[in-house]
């Protein structure tokens, strides 16, 4: 089967309530056949979020594919595009980084491990006696093990005492932790995939789950194309396979204006109130701020909600119809929300809708605050990002005294003056000089954040010593000062959760080549260098294995929400996946949390005080505890507010970013793998039918896009994107296949239009709200590179516009799939309760 | 009752200033969007105070404090420069901010005394909203305080 054609694969619909069937997809290298394969390792994909369980086919001494595992409870054996086809090759790629690098004027030389880790600790300590340690600061990823980001917490925060620390998480997930934190006192998500077989409405805000987790949408393609199927409700400016298939169901597409999320759900909340919707006796039971809610929200009447967003006041209606009348409703949020104007607000009223209808807990009623990236989450619960440890609150001295105990250190070497600093704020302080050291793993912000230039200007600063640990010479390695060569998924052992707190335990399948080390090993290394001790001299992070770090963990974690204490490597072998907390009351893990309606809300247990969504103030501790909040959840609400920049005379359309089903970040693994990068192989641009037409374009024509930040030139697809807005995908940098990365923007790198402005509390960048113009460069030579099968499809009615003929896009290689009939148990699956 | 109508003019003029000052802030640190546009959002609150007054001020008369120099508070002026600048600058605002709450507070109380509800109303809302004003910048200054202190070059 070509899963490039054919995205999700074979349906397998099945009735509301009933167990999702099982189906193992397979994909093998290009003559190598089943036979051949020596040993398949456990593992679970690291090329989105969603987290399916996969074993990894390996010979002679190299992975030559995967299959999905049957068994696990996120993927029942399926694999999407990516899995199949991106999770290998990259491995034994030519240009895999195999010696560490150096910088020797304009060059990078190739040197030995002790030369560049030599340097590394030659600068950190001179920095260090200069001006201590807020010289220093950590840039890393979420798409690293559980062991490394708690490893690179440890030697932050306890070694070296630096609060600048942050991941790429910040650009994907941060707004989803921030949320939950909000609304239920700490990160934790409520909700669980198995809601998908009980809901009968599914509500996807700004989240094309179609594209961005493949799997995961299959799984509700199989209950809205079975019996008894929910209706979906889809808010996205885009016309969307989720669009679709909303408009298909008997649900809705809300398409509002890019920047309008807060008016849209405000309004939502406020039909919920005004139809008696609202079960009040759950709401006083288990919630604070009803009253202070309505207050805000009680003006936001679908009229008035029209005409700031730009939809229809019916629509607007039957989607709080939908949502009000509904027994069970799963709600998912992503990008279209976490990457716009007011987003932490616009996602706590999601919350805010579950909490007013008592739907959160139990079957069906999922709330699920989705991640971009494979390991975010872990990110998240370590503390490699703006969070601390085991969910622990920075302003709360108790949690700090914890952490102090477990690290052995003073609780003043530990930074807690203020939340760990935000990504965005490193590099302000980078460009400003006082940062003059920075360690950027497993990512690259020369491409993926936000006014790219500006990033790449600062990772060149005379003034700032750059260390980058890759599997490759991104973009960023090259403006590296030392470059570390790192070994990846499959050449090194170590857990990671997804979306839903499914725990994986990934397998080393083979060696790293060359010289290639493990990050852990890489951070560890550093460690040992500087020689970070605790307060009795011990060595700090003194750890040699994987599974010594998680032991470490797991006692991190002891008493926390985020309760790994009852997990072990060896209750992860073999098996599915297990979803925390997993402790004494849970020894099997947990499916949902919040089925007794308790809150991690009390103020000597909740990850923060909270904060003013609007401003981004915090609360202090003693207006928290005077709320006696006691295990109830917050109803938070914000007023709308306009976005940053709209269109003006000068830059009249809507500048917006997103992804492509068949690539990931900035195509690193999947942009060497032949299938997906054949399938979207170069950058594009999606304007409306109206605006292609008013500007002279046709499909595939060359037009450039600029923003008063820069400009990209890349052809154009009329599609199905909103007029008004223009869409660009922001998977391409400098890289080309067989050229390599350069230090410069690519033609198409979108990032370099975008706006380094961040939502108040979560401090997630705002991609998606910019003004731009467009104008036509010359015709194009054929159809733009833009796939046909997702939200970039052409538009039906292009007319004129559309007038070259678009070849539809297929050509994957060769893959399996395999319907299993007598399917293994499913622990946890509320479906299966019967025989549990 | 002069001196209230004193005071109310002093609040007005106090929130002017105040909107003012984080208006010369935020175009100061267009290079710090989240201080820029939160600046601007904050002035906001402040020029929306000063609407809300306005009826009452209109019943009272302009009764213009007869010792304005005395009673007044001055702006900034002009903004600072660098993280050090910043930090201050910020504790400018935060103290003008604190200039505006007790104004409110005292005018509050008068209200009270009066049984006046419209500016009763308008007091305790302006009110909470400087909180919230001073909340940020308490917030801001916090963050921003180590590394300016430590290592801005």
């Amino acid at each position: 089967m070509d899963r490039i054609a054919d995205i999700w694969g074979a349906p397998t619909p099945h009735a509301r309530g009933t167990v999702w069937p099982v189906r193992v997809d397979q994909h093998l290298h290009e003559g190598v056949a089943e036979a051949d394969v020596e040993q398949w390792v456990q593992s679970a994909c690291l090329l989105c979020s969603n987290g399916c369980g996969v074993d990894i086919a390996v010979k002679d001494g190299r992975m030559v594919g995967v299959r999905g595992r049957a068994g696990d409870v996120v993927n029942h054996g399926r694999l999407g595009p990516k899995g199949l086809y991106g999770s290998t090759p990259w491995a034994s790629a030519p240009d895999r980084l195999t010696r560490p690098l150096v910088r020797d004027g304009d060059r990078l030389v190739e040197t030995d491990w002790e030369t560049a880790m030599g340097r590394v600790v030659q600068e950190s300590k001179r920095l260090l006696d200069k001006a201590g340690p807020l010289t220093h600061a950590f840039y890393t990823s979420g798409q690293l093990f559980l062991e490394e980001y708690f490893a690179l917490a440890t030697i932050g925060k306890a070694g070296l005492g630096t609060p600048h620390m942050d991941g790429n998480t910040r650009l994907c997930t941060a707004t989803a932790a921030a949320a939950m934190k909000e609304s239920f006192g700490a990160d934790g998500q409520p909700g669980s995939y198995t809601d998908i077989e009980h809901c009968d409405a599914i509500f996807l805000y700004g989240h094309n789950m179609a594209e961005t987790q493949t799997v995961l949408w299959s799984r509700v393609l199989d209950r809205t194309r079975g019996d008894d199927p929910p209706r979906v409700v889809c808010v996205d400016p885009r016309r969307t396979p989720v669009a679709r298939e909303a408009e298909r169901t008997g649900g809705v597409h809300l398409a509002p204006k890019v920047g309008t999320n807060l008016a849209l759900v405000n309004c939502l909340a406020r039909e919920v109130f005004a139809n008696g919707w609202v079960d009040e006796e759950w709401v006083a039971a288990h919630t604070l701020g009803r009253e202070e809610l309505w207050e805000t929200v009680s003006s936001y009447d679908p009229e008035r909600v029209a005409g700031i967003c730009g939809v229809d006041a019916d629509d607007l209606r039957r989607a709080a119809r939908i949502f009000g009348e509904s027994g069970a409703v799963l709600s998912t949020v992503l990008q279209g929300f976490y990457q716009s104007h007011q987003a932490t607000a616009s996602s706590v009223a999601v919350n805010n809708l579950h909490l007013l209808r008592g739907m959160i807990g139990r079957p069906g009623c999922g709330i699920l605050q989705m991640n971009g990236q494979p390991t975010a989450q872990n990110n998240r619960e370590c503390g490699a990002d703006g969070d601390l440890p085991g969910f622990r609150n920075w302003d709360n001295p108790k949690h700090i005294d914890e952490l102090a105990r477990l690290w052995n250190v003073d609780p003043l070497t530990i930074p807690h003056w203020a939340p760990p600093t935000h990504a965005m704020e490193i590099f302000d302080h980078a460009e400003a000089g006082s940062i003059e050291w920075l360690w950027v793993s497993a990512t690259n912000p020369a491409v993926s954040m936000p006014e790219s230039g500006r990033i790449r200007r600062i990772l060149a600063q005379e003034s700032l010593f750059v260390v980058v640990q890759d599997l490759f010479l991104t973009e960023t390695a090259q403006l590296a000062d030392v470059v570390l060569p790192a070994a990846g998924w499959g050449e090194k052992t170590g857990t990671f959760t997804n979306v839903n707190r499914t725990v994986h335990l990934s397998e080393d399948a083979v060696r790293p080549p060359g010289e290639a080390r493990s990050d852990l090993e890489i951070f560890l290394m550093y460690a040992r260098a500087m020689g970070f001790t605790d307060k009795d001299g011990a060595p700090l992070a003194a750890w040699e294995t994987p599974e010594e770090v998680f032991d470490a963990w797991r006692e991190a974690s002891r008493g926390r929400p985020v309760d790994y204490s009852g997990l072990t490597y060896a209750m992860l072998r073999g098996g599915s996946g297990i979803p925390w907390p997993v402790n004494e009351s849970a020894p099997h893990g947990t499916d949902r949390l919040y089925a007794d309606a308790q809150f991690p809300s009390d103020t000597e247990v909740c990850e923060t005080y909270g904060h003013d969504l609007l401003t981004g103030a915090e609360v202090t501790e003693e207006e928290h505890r005077a709320m006696a909040p006691g295990g109830r959840a917050f109803l938070k609400g914000a007023e709308y507010s306009a976005p940053h920049e709209e269109p003006s005379d000068e830059y009249p359309l809507l500048y917006t970013t997103g992804r492509t089903a068949y690539q990931f970040h900035t195509r690193t693994k999947t942009g060497r793998a032949r299938s997906l990068q054949k399938a979207a192989p170069a950058a594009w641009v999606e304007l409306s039918v109206d605006d292609a037409r008013q500007l002279g374009v046709a499909e595939g024509d060359v037009v450039r896009v600029e923003s008063p930040r820069g400009s990209i030139e890349v052809p154009a697809r009329v599609g199905e994107v909103m007029p008004g807005a223009v869409f660009a995908p922001f998977h391409y940098g400098s890289w080309e296949p067989e050229q390599g990365a350069t230090a410069g923007a690519g033609p198409g790198q979108a990032n370099e239009l975008t706006m380094a402005v961040w939502d108040p509390v979560s401090k997630q960048p705002y991609f998606k709200t910019a003004a731009c113009r467009v104008t036509k460069v010359r015709d194009g030579a054929g159809p733009s590179p833009a796939p046909t099968t997702t939200a970039s499809r052409p538009a039906a009615d292009a007319g004129t516009a559309g007038r070259r003929s678009v070849p539809q896009t297929a050509g994957g290689d060769a893959t399996s799939s395999t319907l299993v009939d007598d399917p293994p148990r499913f622990p946890l699956d509320p479906a299966q309760d019967g025989d549990h | 009752m002069p001196r209230l109508a004193t005071y109310v003019g002093l609040v007005d003029h106090a929130e002017q200033v105040l909107a003012e000052s984080l208006r010369t802030v935020a175009e100061a640190q267009a290079k710090h969007p989240d201080i820029h546009f939160m600046c601007e959002t904050l002035a906001k609150m402040s020029d929306a105070h000063r609407e809300e007054l306005a009826p009452v001020v209109e019943r009272y008369g302009e009764d213009d404090a007869s010792e304005p120099e005395r009673l007044h508070a001055a702006g900034l002026g002009e903004a600072r420069t660098g993280p050090l600048g910043l930090l201050r600058d910020l504790q400018d605002l935060h103290v003008l901010a604190h200039l505006v709450l007790s104004s409110w507070t005292v005018i509050r109380q008068g209200a009270q005394g009066l049984r006046d509800r419209e500016l009763l109303e308008v007091a305790e809302a302006s009110a909470a909203e400087t909180r919230r004003q001073i909340a940020w910048l308490q917030t801001r200054m916090k963050v921003a305080a180590p590394q300016a202190l430590i290592v801005s070059p």
